[in-house]
């Protein structure tokens, strides 16, 4: 019943629930999802109370079925998202994020004098550190941090 | 390493080194040999280098190669606004080989990507240098014999040093221990040190120059000035770092002066009548050792 009171977004019939996005990344994941260019009925949640993390996001896609490594992008942003696969207004499973061993194309890197800061090129990044987030770009060597991180 | 390009020094293993070296003494012994004498080779230098430039366009006349290309940005159609990517790719429609210099980091192996032949990297902004390692592992064996079991002492500025870093992570392969001398704020980076960490192979610091009577090898580079946010402090510690003859009194016999130049005040004049001064042999190697990477990449030996 508690859970219900606080339930501040309305429920869906099939679709995904992505939950425990950090309040500042909300428009950060809608862009690398391309949430804002789909035509599923959608729902964003902003600045609701979160337990464990403060201030949380959600997103409630109708019909959208995520694959994983499309999911694991928004681990940059959301590391410890938690999705929730709906099917009949039930929660038939239940997924956190993990952030994968490449990142192509949703990242900037960091260092102003990469050529892809220059140049109409995908950026590409090897994780090498996923927990102190540290991303290796492909072109210029250069590690990025999670300070430094700006989403394309 | 035939067919592919040489962008970074991590893109050649132990072996591959070894190989290196081992055809830049057979152009050292030999160097006119017309190879290439049916190809054209691009050198393509949109920053300016001369030292570089030279050396590699005299490699690729010796290997008997037809050279064009430009040596300033201003002079290419980059000044119209053309793209790296549509520059490389018009090249490698003509040449057989790009040889690139460019100012910013990443664009050689961006060209690597969009060009249809093997891309040599002279120099990407402050990333990597992979033939001035290349020489500068040449010089190394040759006046030691081996590249096992040195002692390597590098000074000056180990913060934004291309050159000492690529050297580390080459001679990485071959059991060594380092000795990093350089002021507080131009210390060997954090992330080299967790590699050698890695790696089990031992390094010191050291603010001072001190006791270099074990080393074999006295790597030196440049203090900038202008790397400094305190200028009192670059003052203070501008001479440190000054290589003064004298100082080369204990040192053991083979031991070697080496420098990636050009030279600015870091190394006194009365050191290059010492026969240990070995800096301007480290240049002239830049031709042979070039010689070897391109026809290693052309498959001709």
């Amino acid at each position: 019943m508690a859970k219900q009171k606080q339930l501040q977004v309305s429920a869906i019939e099939n679709g995904t629930v992505i939950d425990h996005i950090p309040a500042a990344s909300l428009f950060d994941v809608i862009t690398i999802l391309g949430l804002d260019k789909i035509s599923n009925q959608t729902t964003f949640g902003a600045n609701l109370d979160s337990q464990k993390f403060g201030k949380k996001a959600i997103i409630k896609v109708a019909d959208k079925f995520f694959e994983r490594d499309e999911i694991n992008k928004i681990s940059l942003v959301a590391p410890h998202a938690k999705l929730n696969i709906i099917k009949d207004y039930e929660v038939i499973e239940k997924r956190d994020v993990t952030i994968p061993d490449e990142i192509i194309g949703i990242a900037r890197c960091f260092n102003p004098k990469c050529i892809t800061n220059s140049e109409a090129i995908v950026t590409r990044f090897k994780v090498e550190d996923k927990v102190e987030l540290a991303l290796k770009c492909h072109y210029c060597e250069k590690i990025t941090s999670r300070d430094e991180l700006q989403m394309l | 390493m035939k067919n592919k390009s040489l962008i970074s020094i991590s893109d050649y293993s132990k072996d591959d080194i070894l190989r290196i070296l081992e055809l830049a003494a057979g152009f050292e012994a030999n160097p006119n040999q017309p190879l290439m004498r049916d190809k054209v080779v691009a050198s393509l230098f949109f920053e300016p280098s001369t030292r570089t430039r030279l050396s590699f366009e005299t490699a690729m006349n010796r290997l008997g190669a037809r050279v064009i290309g430009f040596s300033d940005a201003s002079s290419s159609s980059t000044t119209k606004g053309e793209s790296l990517k549509d520059t490389i790719k018009m090249v490698s429609n003509y040449a057989d080989l790009i040889v690139m210099r460019h100012p910013l980091e990443g664009s050689a192996r961006y060209a690597s990507e969009q060009s249809r032949v093997p891309v040599i990297n002279a120099g990407d902004g402050a990333n990597q240098h992979p033939t001035q390692t290349l020489l500068d592992l040449y010089s190394i064996q040759k006046t030691q014999g081996t590249l096992e079991n040195l002692s390597i002492v590098m000074v000056g500025d180990l913060k934004y040093g291309r050159t000492v870093h690529s050297l580390l992570m080459a001679l990485s392969h071959f059991n060594p221990t380092f000795f990093f001398v350089a002021p507080k704020e131009m210390s060997m980076p954090r992330e080299y040190k967790r590699f050698l960490q890695e790696k089990g192979i031992p390094f010191y610091e050291q603010f001072e120059m001190g006791n270099i009577d074990k080393a074999d090898i006295l790597y030196m580079t440049r203090v900038q000035k202008e790397r400094f946010s305190d200028p009192i402090e670059y003052e203070r510690v501008k001479n440190t770092y000054v290589l003064k003859n004298a100082m080369l009194n204990n040192t053991k016999d083979n031991l070697r002066v080496l420098h990636p130049l050009p030279r600015v005040n870091e190394i006194n004049y009365d050191v290059d009548a010492n026969p240990k001064a070995y800096y301007f042999q480290q240049a002239e190697n830049g031709v042979y050792t070039r010689m070897g990477i391109i026809a290693a990449i052309m498959g001709l030996k």
